[in-house]
């Protein structure tokens, strides 16, 4: 098992030979009372669910490359390359934790947020009817399953975060994000005296290791760490979340933020955890950070960690015409 | 490589240690956090056959219903494991498993566990659910699907030369302890 896998994802053509969208099928945003984003939206789950970003796969094979070839840390990094490939080909989930489905609309003035909301629900029974997506949608305390992955209430599940924005043409980005990934995220308040971190970068870095060396393999390292500095106990979440769609390799708009996630990325590789947790130096894929203005009394760091199966995808609706997919 | 077909006998496992690449045959049975607390909760007797000498999945799969009332998994890679911590020593001891596959390891409890009762820990690759579920041959039959619904079932399936790795075994040894351990120390030097 332990041959070099090539990855080998399938061409845009052979994706749009899958489609679920009708040939032709456009969107004219002049009359947003016609437009239903039902369809457009199932086939981005079709994509995030069975495909990986490039970004993200040549991240997992330079990780792959920078193992001894044939340790055990090689082989895993490996048979995630052969995932990868085989999820594509024949369009099934790369993982069966479809994660949550979390939603960022950004839309021209005169879209109807209640009917997009509607639209993206149906998006979301349609490809769990599909098997795209796993029932991940429970009640808290009797564990129920909604078995369509809705959340009665209309407010959770999927998560959908609208902004309106200054520009012409509607875009769509969707993450799926795992629960095991979930739930090794982290909020510090600093300071915190246990770990001795003030409230500089110092601070922010011992945060960042701290957290990593709890997740261990647990999170399915290697992982991307999307770390908020400030805001507040929601805002600081949500911007680190946000931060995980940034794609890996581009560069942080502030360089000094910039030279710091690289120098962390780098410390973390030396923690010896590897991928799973079976010990080698490829920990972290990437790390975004961001900085917020908070409250004189508050300085929080706000982590989110993404599991190596990073699915996010966008696609973008021009004034009018066909839509277009970044996956 | 060795090859091991469920049921598994307590002998077949005292024989294996950490590090050891494991292709599973056979039976195995799949139950996460629902049916675990159920199992140390309830202790039901209908279990007791199905789970002796055998091997339980820590899996939620992505299953689909095809056109003749059977079931496929379309895709089956493991969950994190340590949720079932405060459950698995009394289920391995309780059902007589040999064996937990999952993901992320587990702690001193299940540790205790393995090594009272004779099971170990197998660990799967996290995130390759399509690849994982290719090795699923059939799904033979589930249980609790009404109550728990389809991640957390009793789901009964048979695999082919299922790839995993010992990283816990019934003689204390454990994989996870060490990185942990490792990576705990270069942290604090990292942190000056």
């Amino acid at each position: 098992m332990s041959e070099c896998v090539i990855p080998t994802l399938t061409s845009p053509e052979v994706v749009a030979s899958k489609s679920i969208l009708p040939e032709g099928w456009r969107a004219d945003l002049a009359n947003p009372k016609d437009l239903d984003l039902t369809l457009p939206v199932t086939e981005l789950l079709r994509r995030t669910t069975s495909r990986l970003p490039q970004d993200v796969i040549d991240a997992i094979v330079k990780g792959r490359d920078a193992e001894e070839e044939g340790s055990r840390a090689f082989n895993t990094l490996n048979d995630m390359v052969r995932n990868i490939n085989l999820a594509d080909g024949q369009v099934t989930p790369l993982c069966q934790d479809t994660g949550s489905v979390i939603f960022w609309v950004r839309h021209p003035f005169g879209l109807s947020q209640r009917a997009a909301k509607a639209q993206i629900r149906a998006a979301v029974v349609e490809a769990t009817k599909r098997s795209w997506l796993r029932p991940n949608c429970v009640e808290s305390l009797s564990g129920k399953n909604s078995g369509t992955n809705m959340d009665p209430f209309h407010e959770h599940h999927p998560a959908i975060h609208f902004e309106e924005w200054d520009r012409p043409e509607i875009e769509i980005s969707v993450m799926q994000k795992g629960g095991g990934c979930e739930n090794v995220g982290a909020q510090y308040r600093l300071p915190d005296a246990a770990l001795g971190a003030g409230r500089d970068i110092k601070g922010v870095r011992k945060c960042i290791i701290d957290a990593v060396v709890k997740a261990q393999g647990q999170g399915c390292s290697p992982g991307i760490l999307g770390v908020a500095i400030g805001g507040d106990r929601v805002t600081g979440y949500e911007k680190s979340k946000e931060l995980i769609l940034r794609k890996l390799g581009t560069a942080n708009a502030d360089p000094k933020m910039d030279a710091f996630e690289k120098e962390v990325t780098q410390d973390l590789n030396t923690l010896g955890i590897g991928p799973m947790g079976y010990g080698g130096v490829t920990t972290a894929l990437g790390v975004h950070i961001e900085e917020m203005y908070r409250h004189p009394a508050s300085f929080y760091v706000s982590i989110s960690y993404m599991c190596w199966s990073s699915r996010r995808g966008t696609v973008t609706f021009p004034a009018s015409g066909q839509p277009s997919y970044d996956l | 490589m060795i090859r091991l077909t469920t049921p598994i006998t307590e002998a077949q496992i005292r024989e294996l240690k950490v590090g050891d690449e494991v292709l599973l045959n056979g039976r195995v049975v799949l139950s996460r956090d629902m049916g675990h607390k159920f199992m140390k909760e309830q202790k039901p007797e209908w279990l007791k056959p199905i789970l002796e000498n055998m091997v339980i999945y820590h899996c939620g799969p992505v299953v689909k219903k095809n056109a003749d009332g059977t079931w496929s998994f379309v895709a089956a890679g493991p969950t994190t494991s340590i949720r079932e911590e405060p459950y698995q020593a009394d289920v391995i001891d309780t059902y007589k498993v040999r064996g937990v596959i999952g993901k992320g390891g587990m702690g001193k409890r299940t540790s205790e566990g393995l090594q009272k009762t004779g099971a170990v820990y197998l660990h799967a690759t996290g995130g390759a659910g399509s690849l994982l579920a290719e090795r699923v041959k059939r799904v033979v039959d589930v249980k609790m699907l009404e109550e728990f619904g389809s991640p957390e079932a009793f789901w009964i399936i048979e695999v082919e030369d299922f790839p995993l790795v010992v990283t816990m075994d019934s003689h204390g040894g454990s994989l996870h302890e060490i990185v942990a351990q490792q990576s705990q120390e270069r942290a604090k030097a990292l942190m000056g």
